[in-house]
């Protein structure tokens, strides 16, 4: 009874580029130029405005620390509200999936980062209170940092419940609502698990980026760990940076520990089978949870509640029927076609706000500029993922043919994978300051200095997958040397491999936005590319060149991922998957 | 009537629990036309008996207990439950399944409460009953073992608590212990029947889907046999033996022996090739026909076994699938291969080896290929389809998508799928085509 095991990272069943990724792009370049349009007028009223420096005693850092904190739970509260919304949304109702999966595609190549000055001007617009619409932008840019990975997973989760487990809950005659909360949920509680926490680890970066943002003369500086360490640069205070990355990493361990820990530990409950070859995840602090009476005696009324939840009461009854009805046919074309109408006007919309940007305010001379810059970042990106490949793969595949290395490591290297790189940015930025070094090329370790951990958890995964007997066989053959990388330890993790590249490659192209423009003190360094493009026109308030850099990046990322990575990881997934 | 519970129920009740006129059940294809899976079912269900559906795989008889239990509607005909049609999952016919279907979230209380919740009833009567349940079906001191940790045999007593707890009068039985093994699935068997007859289970009526002739003559009042494509009744055989039946009774043996014999028949019927007409080809034999799913080393060895002088090239199908331990969906379509390939002729429930399978026996391993191609381009007329084609190209070669086209016409994708695949083993044995599952692309062998 195996329903299916966890993949390191989302793995893409979707097939190919259809029809439907075109509307989808369509709608997010139309929403895309859209906001920007609407963010123009704001901006002019705020630019006087410019945040205080905060105070960088050291004793402030657990404050900075837990508000920062509070914006990540802020938006994983978000994200998790979004992905049982609009994945189950897209797995219900075959007409939508077909457009919401393409969009979600296309939004997880979008370049977050470049699109946060535009979010943070748009929540300013909405709201009077400057520090709220700050607040909600900061929170915005990491819920878009965390929600795509999320929601994916859970549709696909949604989309494989075994079709026997939604018999018998209809032979028991379970309401909708009772199936989705104990049936659909459930089985994907494991998968939604993981993907929360890879969406944590992605968030951090995230969260540092967006509470300290200038955008034209607007300075926008939220309290928080991410803008004390912008003082930090401003102000040269190694001190303060450092203190600053002990600080993050106390958080981190402490997420960790009190939160992801006892969650994965729990949701081991959710899988159908064990793996008697791993040692299922310990966590003291499920373990005090579940032994401790005080907690028993607090969760008790929760529970009652949640038994109750899912049984429809008289009205929630009243509004099932409601939903269930079985309408005439004429009733339902009619909302059919309203349903197409309201379609087409928000795809005329989007048409229409695309086509006004391109007609006047697109830098048409920029174009060729723009393609150069990310020709630049695309040979930088393909240059690192080489280098952490090398790096990596040797490492990832030690680790993981070494059981007892591997279950004690891996959680250390999913932790450090979750440390925001950009934290260490200025330690770069000093020593390319410091040793006089060339900006161009020795910035760019910095787009993966914090990608490179998804290669290496993936090698790991994919070596611990392979079957034990195969190693024993060809340590019976006297398979040694390039001839055993050759012949199974490559095609054993290739399909974890790309997965890993896949992420890391994105990862780099968000990072190349704050990672080729970096600055330590009043010294600038730049390196030449799409990020710094991007990077700059934020910077100068310049939303035409801005639209533009983002798009190109968003083409750059959707068109490689179609044309290399795809295929990479179909061939991979059908040549050397174990089954 | 074995029940006596149930039996002075009846006296006082009229009318049918179930009845389906005319049940038909389609699926469109994908180039517009219709799959037929069930043609004509007509099926009457009365209190205390159990019904046996058998059939092989792809007969359409799973597809059956899902109408009954309302998970999907026919495409024609009629289903009703106590006299009102079944449009949905009607309360009172529960189901057990094959793979047990346990919610692997759940312990095995909570698996069995579930039903019960389900229905809103008052807690204390959902712990009652279930408990109640779990005692019944013996699974005291599991109850708050999680399915995982428990084996095959106690999952399916979990998922016979979870069905029989809310009391339905009808229960359908999916292939219940297909997946358990030979041990296990006898001591479940011999319980269940057991609480039938003494009348402690709640239920009026039971409907079992199964492809072991066995289990269905040991278990079942009345035993409806399936043709497959399109899944219809053929014959109906009413056991009057009262229970606990023994395998070792020579009734037992001659109601077993009649169902294979009935089952034959019906395959014969199909593909009517007797003794008599060995020259002539298969009348509407053309390439539209899903072929058995028979791998080459079973067959081999089949043959083989025959040959052997145990049997010394005839035997009785129901003593040699008892012997090899092979149900019918194994031995089956092993036998039909063997009758299309005319290494062998089935005729009365008997499988006798031809001249030319007994050649292939004693064979060595160049021989057996010869006699296998020979064969294969002569009575299958997929496989000399495929040939003649790859032979008219100009490079010999042509993508299994070609075949897989062509073949959908005549089937569901799934069994075009299937039947290409079977093929494919053939001709890569007898090395009449190659198959490149890289590129996709078959050809035909060293074509200089």
């Amino acid at each position: 009874m195996k329903y299916g095991h966890i993949p390191v990272a989302v793995a893409w069943t979707r097939s190919r580029f259809n029809r439907w990724d075109l509307v989808a792009a369509l709608l997010i370049l139309g929403l895309l130029t859209l906001l920007t349009t609407a963010s123009r007028g704001a901006l002019q009223p705020l630019s006087a405005i410019t945040a205080a420096p905060l105070p960088l005693e050291p004793s402030h850092l657990p404050r900075y620390a837990a508000q920062t904190v509070m914006r990540m739970v802020l938006a994983m509260a978000l994200s998790l509200l979004f992905t049982l919304s609009y994945a189950t949304w897209a797995a219900k109702s075959k007409r939508a999936g077909m457009l919401l999966i393409p969009m979600l595609d296309i939004l997880q190549s979008v370049p977050i980062l470049g699109f946060l000055s535009v979010a943070v001007v748009f929540f300013l617009s909405l709201t009077p209170g400057r520090a709220f619409g700050a607040e909600c932008a900061a929170i915005f840019a990491i819920f878009t940092s965390q929600a795509w990975n999320m929601a994916f997973g859970f549709y696909q989760s949604l989309r494989s419940v075994p079709k026997e487990l939604i018999e018998a809950s209809r032979n028991l005659h379970f309401s909708p609502w009772m199936r989705f909360w104990k049936v659909e949920v459930p089985f994907a509680v494991p998968q939604l698990t993981w993907n929360m926490m890879i969406s944590m680890a992605g968030g951090w970066f995230f969260v540092v980026a967006s509470e300290s943002i200038s955008v034209g003369e607007t300075q926008i500086s939220l309290p928080g760990i991410g803008s004390y360490i912008a003082v930090a640069i401003a102000q040269q205070n190694m001190a303060a940076i450092a203190w600053a990355i002990v600080t993050m990493a106390i958080v981190l361990l402490l997420t960790d520990q009190l939160f992801f820990r006892p969650l994965l530990c729990w949701s081991q409950r959710f899988a159908a089978e064990q793996d008697p070859d791993k040692p299922a995840p310990r966590s003291w602090v499920l373990t005090m949870l579940r032994r401790s009476a005080l907690f028993a005696m607090l969760a008790k009324p929760l529970a009652t509640l949640w038994n109750r939840g899912y049984r429809p009461p008289a009205a929630q009854g009243r509004l099932a029927q409601y939903l269930h009805k079985v309408r005439p046919n004429s009733w339902q074309r009619r909302m059919q076609q309203l349903w197409l109408l309201i379609f087409l006007a928000i795809c005329l919309l989007a048409l229409w706000s695309v086509a006004h940007y391109v007609i006047f305010d697109l830098p048409a001379h920029d174009l060729g500029l723009v393609a150069l810059r990310g020709l630049a970042t695309l040979a930088r990106v393909f240059a690192m993922l080489a280098l952490a490949t090398l790096i990596w793969v040797p490492v990832g595949v030690w680790i993981g043919t070494n059981l007892r290395l591997a279950t004690t490591l891996q959680p250390i290297v999913q932790l450090v994978s979750a440390f925001p790189a950009n934290l260490l940015f200025p330690v770069v930025a000093l020593l390319i300051v410091k040793l006089r070094l060339n900006p161009e090329l020795w910035l760019s370790p910095l787009l993966i200095l914090g990608a490179q951990w998804y290669i290496l958890f993936n090698v790991i995964a994919g070596a611990m997958a392979m079957p034990r007997e195969l190693k024993d066989a060809s340590r019976n053959l006297q398979l040694k040397g390039w001839l055993w990388w050759r012949t199974l330890a490559l095609p054993a993790i290739a399909p974890f491999y790309f997965t890993g590249a896949i992420t890391a490659a994105g990862g780099a192209w968000n990072a190349s936005i704050v990672a080729e423009v970096v600055s330590w003190g009043d010294e600038r360094l730049m390196a030449h590319g799409l990020g710094s493009y991007i990077s700059m026109a934020t910077t100068q308030g310049d939303f035409d060149h801005l639209v533009l850099g983002i798009a190109t990046m968003s083409f750059f990322v959707v068109l490689i991922n179609q044309l290399l990575w795809r295929p990479l990881y179909r061939y991979a997934e059908r040549r050397f998957q174990f089954n | 009537m074995h029940n006596p519970a149930i039996a002075h129920h009846i006296a006082q009740n009229t009318g049918p629990l179930l009845q389906m006129r005319d049940v038909r059940q389609s699926f469109p294809k994908p180039d517009g036309g219709e799959l037929l899976v069930l043609d004509g079912v007509q099926l009457t269900v009365q209190e205390g008996e159990i019904i046996g559906l058998l059939g092989r795989s792809g007969s359409g008889k799973s597809t059956l207990l899902r109408l009954i239990a309302g998970l999907s509607m026919p495409t024609a005909g009629e289903i009703t439950y106590l006299g009102t049609p079944v449009t949905g999952p009607a309360q009172g016919i529960a189901m057990v399944f094959q793979s047990f279907a346990l919610f692997p979230w759940m312990t095995v209380i909570e698996n069995v409460q579930i039903g019960l919740k389900a229905l809103g009833l008052p807690e204390e009567e959902i712990r009652s009953r279930a408990l109640g349940a779990i005692d019944m079906i013996g699974l005291d001191g599991f109850e708050s073992a999680y399915p995982r940790e428990l084996s095959g045999g106690m999952r399916q007593r979990v998922g016979f608590a979870r069905a029989l707890v809310v009391h339905p009068n009808i229960l359908l039985m999916d292939e219940p212990f297909s997946a358990l093994d030979v041990l296990t699935a006898e001591t479940l068997r011999t319980d269940f029947i057991d609480l039938w007859s003494e009348g402690q289970m709640p239920i009026k009526a039971v409907i079992l889907v199964t492809h072991n002739i066995e289990e269905a003559i040991f278990m079942c009042d009345r035993v409806l046999i399936f043709s497959s494509n399109p899944g219809r009744i053929t014959s109906e055989i009413r056991i009057d033996m009262p229970h606990p039946r023994d395998r070792l009774d020579p009734v037992f043996a001659e109601l077993v022996e009649r169902t294979y014999v009935a089952m034959t028949v019906q395959a014969g019927r199909q593909r009517p090739t007797t003794g008599a007409g060995r020259s002539d080809h298969l009348p509407g034999a053309g390439i539209g026909i899903m072929l058995p799913q028979a791998e080459i080393n079973d067959l081999a060895g089949l043959i083989e076994v025959l040959d052997s002088p145990l049997y010394d090239g005839r035997a009785d199908l129901p003593i040699l699938a008892h012997s090899l331990r092979m149900a019918v969906d194994d031995l089956f379509p092993l036998a039909e291969t063997l009758q299309m390939l005319r290494l062998a002729d089935i005729e009365g429930g008997d499988i006798q080896l031809t001249p030319a399978g007994r050649e292939f026996a004693q064979a060595g391993v160049d021989d057996r290929k010869r006699i296998f191609h020979r064969h294969l381009l002569a009575y299958c007329p997929l496989a000399a389809h495929i040939c003649r084609v790859l032979d008219q190209r100009s490079m010999h070669k042509a993508p299994i998508t070609r075949f897989l086209n062509e073949l959908e016409d005549h089937m569901s994708p799934e069994a075009a799928r299937q039947t290409l695949h079977v093929v494919i083993g053939w001709g890569r044995y007898a090395e009449a085509f190659a198959y490149n599952g890289h590129d996709q692309y078959l050809s035909l062998e060293n074509p200089s």
